[in-house]
């Protein structure tokens, strides 16, 4: 059965202390599909996203999953659709990959039942759609940083789940390990059909491979739709206050921004 | 390399924050006046203004008066002039320790000075044989500084330096492990653990001439070695690269610092026992007053040392009456809220 | 349902070796750890001024009169033995237990202030309001929690608890120590050898109707936390991975909380602190059964292996008989140095 669940959120409004910092978003995820929220520093992205994990509770407005509210949702059901990898993930000392993959099962255990060959499976698929097999048994903190960052999607796979949101997974990698791990991410999606709602620093790897954007500013959501039609010199003023270029990515046809800053300007665009 | 260096920036204008350290600084003199005052005329017995006079001209002349008031004001001035010296030197050690570790939270008592002096008494006396107060002294001042030193060692260890959380922890387990060696020793020795135990709570009773000696020299050599060192500190705090970049010779004066901050509470340690949170205290309250200029801090950390000193055995005398709640006891009290406030406002990356 | 990858079964049978090796590793150390404190409780009976035999020594567990021991080891090594072992077994798992939710191995309740409360309430009631037994440990136990409650409370708000925790913590164990040194002071001569001797965590004259609190908290306590024991492995992904997981964190964190200190405090009241058995039985134990796993059973085993071992060489290994506490103290601490360093190194701190 290939049937999604659908998470969206209505009016969200969410902070920490006194201050608001999600002010009344409407978030509609499209299921399936990769959506990628952008925005500059503290405009409320994180906020956003840790809100609809249920990490932080909701000020007003509500985030509905198949259009029940998640907080009457039992926290390990949804912990079985709905998963998050944080943006600075600790791992214990000395663990090594696939039990650090298979803390991701815990949803699905009982109490009193230890592992079942469900839960080896599903370690063991999530292990070889991330490509880290060989790393089984090697322990976490040998790894370089994009390994690390697999090892870590990958036990978010183990847990099944059809929603896998993503907070910054790339921010701490270099390039390569960038798209290493947004290219995983773009495989699982096609493999599984995971609905995928990430958070990218980067303007352009998100035009590059969101099928949906959601642009934040000051906490709202001011732009929302495919990276082809949506993101234009107006919108990355707007949400970046940057002046720039915006022409269409040779490489991937999708729409690449060019910062047009005081030096190193030739000409007029 | 093309980074700038730009000089700190004041929190408020040069005129506006000298006027105010001006302003602290005589409130800070006329403290230490009036807790003198007010040591030498409180206490377990109370005494009228008149006998305090005469107790002070009595003592200035070097007479015993027959005023059992006087007498009583007389006793109190060895205790009072210690507690200026130490708190001086307690607050000074403690300025001297954060400054070089960067962090606000270090205490000189963190680092175990209290439990290594003892180690250091206890083995003397149960293995040596030692009677005579200065080696005592000696001895005290020896396991102190070897334990600070140890400590510090201990806790800076790793990237990031002397964290407050590394360093209170390295400084809490050496004192288990040596409170523990303290106890096998003393546990069978009845006597010295009868004795041990007086000494074991800061107090600045038993002040004596002798043991003054100690303690003031300690003092002058830091206070000559802060007021050479303070612009070398200020450099510091923006951290060993720029204040490299600045001519500071990091690791010398980071030495010298150290070794004048753990002599500066070993001393007061050997001569009075544990008294804890003043070097914490006082120099945090003075930064929150004059801002961090090691120039101003230091001075007036050492002068809110020893008015703070003075109080709190003040006020343990009057208020343990007809005994005394000692000095230490009193900074423990007062110094665990501080600490909760301090923790609280500290960002953790500071911490 | 998300369409699964095409796993072949030689990778699938790999991965599940791979785990059923780590696990039979652990069930091995877990064994050779019980069977240690199980001869380590032998020793503690059989050894003494007299040497009694196995045989003996079972005679009076079973109830039986047996000449010499029924006395010696039924009323004074039995519950020695007992209490050493119920002791160790609580300290190990508050200390584990703390060790690993505020994720630092150098955070255990009796670094961070809890038992000090414990302490100084006891001191008070032996020596100052002259209570007994029964009496003291009810106070140890209330001041015990209600120090742990106003750590937590003043550490609160904020991200970074755990740290904030950590140093009020050392700041709050400091006054209380003061205290205790203030009541020593004051204290007549006797009692000052008493207390100082209790403070230094002691098995001696240990009676069998101090058994029963720490049994009833041991036998309550112990089997809660290790029920949460997914939980609490949860959290040391920290609280976002947690929550994700399906753990209800603040709840999950508050009963750990209680049950920890709730046993460090019973263990406290019952023998005194017992020197670094909380903060090292975590540490050692995770090297003996290997990292990635629970902790908590081998550390309470680890933590009744140091405390019996710790009083049968204070009982034997020297001329004067010398506490518990003072041995683990003096043992514990070259080893907490060098986990210390090693922490540190790592660049791990909370």
């Amino acid at each position: 059965m290939n049937a999604h669940h659908v998470i969206r959120t209505q009016a969200l409004v969410a902070g920490y202390g006194g201050a608001t910092i999600v002010d009344g978003i409407d978030l509609d995820i499209p299921a399936g599909r990769i959506s990628v929220i952008v925005g500059a520093n503290a405009c409320g992205k994180s906020t956003l996203l840790k809100t609809i994990s249920r990490l932080l509770p909701a000020r007003s407005g509500a985030v509905l999953l198949d259009g029940k509210r998640i907080e009457d949702i039992p926290t390990k059901e949804l912990a079985r659709t709905l998963g998050l990898l944080p943006q600075q993930p600790i791992s214990p000392e000395g663990i090594v990959v696939a039990e650090l993959v298979g803390r991701g099962r815990h949803p699905h255990q009982k109490l009193f039942r230890s592992w079942t060959t469900d839960d080896d499976r599903a370690v063991t698929e999530a292990l070889a759609a991330t490509g880290i097999l060989d790393l089984a048994d090697r322990a976490v903190d040998e790894l370089s940083g994009g390994q690390r960052q697999r090892v870590w999607i990958a036990m978010a796979l183990a847990q099944e789940t059809d929603i896998l949101l993503l907070d910054e997974p790339t921010t701490f990698l270099d390039v390569s390990h960038q798209v290493e791990v947004l290219d995983l991410l773009a495989d699982l999606n096609a493999a599984r059909g995971t609905t995928i709602v990430m958070v990218l620093h980067d303007i352009n790897m998100a035009a590059r491979y969101a099928d949906h954007l959601f642009a934040l500013r000051g906490g709202r959501l001011i732009a929302s739709g495919a990276p082809g039609d949506i993101v234009t010199a107006d919108l990355v003023r707007e949400v970046f206050d940057l002046d720039s270029l915006v022409i269409t990515d040779p490489v991937s046809q999708t729409p690449l921004v060019l910062p047009r800053g005081r030096h190193h300007v030739a000409g007029a665009g | 390399m093309t980074t700038a260096l730009r000089a700190p920036r004041r929190a408020s204008t040069p005129t506006v924050g000298a006027r105010r350290r001006v302003i602290v600084l005589v409130i800070g003199v006329g403290a230490v006046l009036a807790s003198v005052l007010l040591s030498l005329a409180f206490g377990s017995r109370p005494v009228s203004a008149a006998e305090v006079v005469e107790g002070i001209t009595t003592w200035v002349r070097g007479e015993t008066p027959t005023d059992i008031g006087a007498l009583a004001v007389q006793s109190r001035v060895p205790r009072t002039v210690l507690a200026l010296l130490a708190g001086a030197a307690l607050a000074l050690s403690g300025a001297l320790m954060q400054a070089i570790t960067r962090n606000p939270l270090a205490d000189p008592g963190i680092l175990g000075v209290n439990t290594g002096a003892a180690l250091a008494v206890v083995v003397g006396i149960a293995f040596l044989g030692i009677t005579s107060m200065w080696s005592y002294l000696g001895l005290a001042l020896a396991g102190a500084f070897v334990t600070a030193l140890f400590v510090y060692f201990v806790g800076s260890v790793g990237p990031g330096g002397t964290t407050p959380i590394k360093l209170a922890l390295a400084g809490a387990a050496t004192t288990a492990a040596l409170s523990s060696l303290v106890s096998a020793i003393l546990l069978p020795r009845q006597s010295v653990m009868d004795e041990f135990r007086f000494w074991q709570v800061g107090n600045v009773g038993r002040a004596a001439w002798e043991t003054m000696a100690v303690v003031a020299p300690v003092l002058i050599v830091g206070a000559v070695v802060a007021i050479l060192c303070a612009s070398a500190l200020n450099a510091l705090a923006l951290g060993d690269d720029l204040a490299v970049g600045l001519g500071v010779r990091v690791g010398r004066i980071r030495i010298i610092a150290a070794i004048t901050g753990v002599a500066l509470c070993a001393a007061v340690t050997a001569v009075a026992g544990p008294i804890g949170f003043v070097g914490l205290m006082v120099p945090h309250v003075v930064r929150l007053l004059c801002g961090a200029d090691q120039r101003w801090l230091l001075p007036l950390s050492a002068l809110g040392g020893a008015v703070l000193l003075v109080l709190a055995d003040t006020v343990g005398r009057v208020i343990g009456s007809p005994g005394e709640v000692e000095a230490g006891i009193i900074t423990a009290f007062l110094g665990a809220p501080v600490l909760i406030v301090i923790a609280r406002r500290t960002r953790m990356r500071a911490l | 349902m998300p369409a699964p990858t095409l796993i072949s079964d030689a990778q699938l049978t790999g991965v599940r070796d791979a785990r059923l090796r780590r696990e039979r590793r652990r069930r091995i150390a877990l064994s050779v750890l019980a069977l240690v404190a199980i001869v380590l409780m032998g020793a503690m009976l059989m050894l003494g001024n007299t040497i009694y035999s196995p045989a003996e020594v079972i005679g009076v567990i079973l109830g039986q009169d047996v000449p010499g021991a029924s006395f010696t080891v039924g009323t004074l090594r039995i519950p020695r033995a007992l209490s050493a072992l119920l002791a160790g077994i609580a300290f190990g798992v508050a200390g584990s237990t703390f060790q690993t939710m505020l994720r630092n191995p150098l955070a255990s309740p009796d670094v961070i202030g809890i038992t000090s409360g414990a302490s100084a309430a006891a001191i008070l009631s032996l020596i100052v309001l002259g209570w007994g037994g029964g009496a003291t440990v009810t106070l140890s136990l209330v001041a015990g929690i209600a120090t742990a409650v106003v750590i937590y409370v003043a550490a609160r708000g904020g991200e970074s608890t755990g740290g904030r925790l950590i140093l009020i913590g050392i700041g709050v164990g400091a006054m209380l120590d003061a205290v205790v040194a203030y009541l020593l002071v004051r204290a007549d001569v006797y009692d000052v050898a008493v207390a100082a001797r209790w403070m230094a965590g002691s098995l001696n004259g240990t009676r069998m109707e101090q058994i029963p609190p720490l049994v009833i908290a041991v036998v309550v306590l112990v089997p809660l936390v290790v029920a949460l024991g997914r939980d609490l492995r949860a959290l040391e992904l920290g609280d976002a991975s947690a929550t994700s997981l399906g753990v209800r964190v603040d709840r999950t964190r508050v009963l750990l909380v209680i049950a920890a200190v709730a046993l460090a405090c019973f263990a406290t009241a019952t023998t005194g602190p017992i020197a670094f058995v909380a903060f090292l039985a975590g540490p050692i134990a995770a090297r003996i059964v290997g990292p990635g796993s629970s902790v908590i059973i081998p550390a309470a085993l680890t933590g009744a292996c140091l405390v019996l071992a710790a009083d049968l060489l204070g009982q034997f290994a020297f001329d004067t008989k010398f506490p518990v506490g003072v041995i683990t103290g003096i043992l514990g601490a070259p080893y907490l140095i060098y986990l210390l360093i090693r922490t540190s190194r790592r660049g791990g701190s909370s």
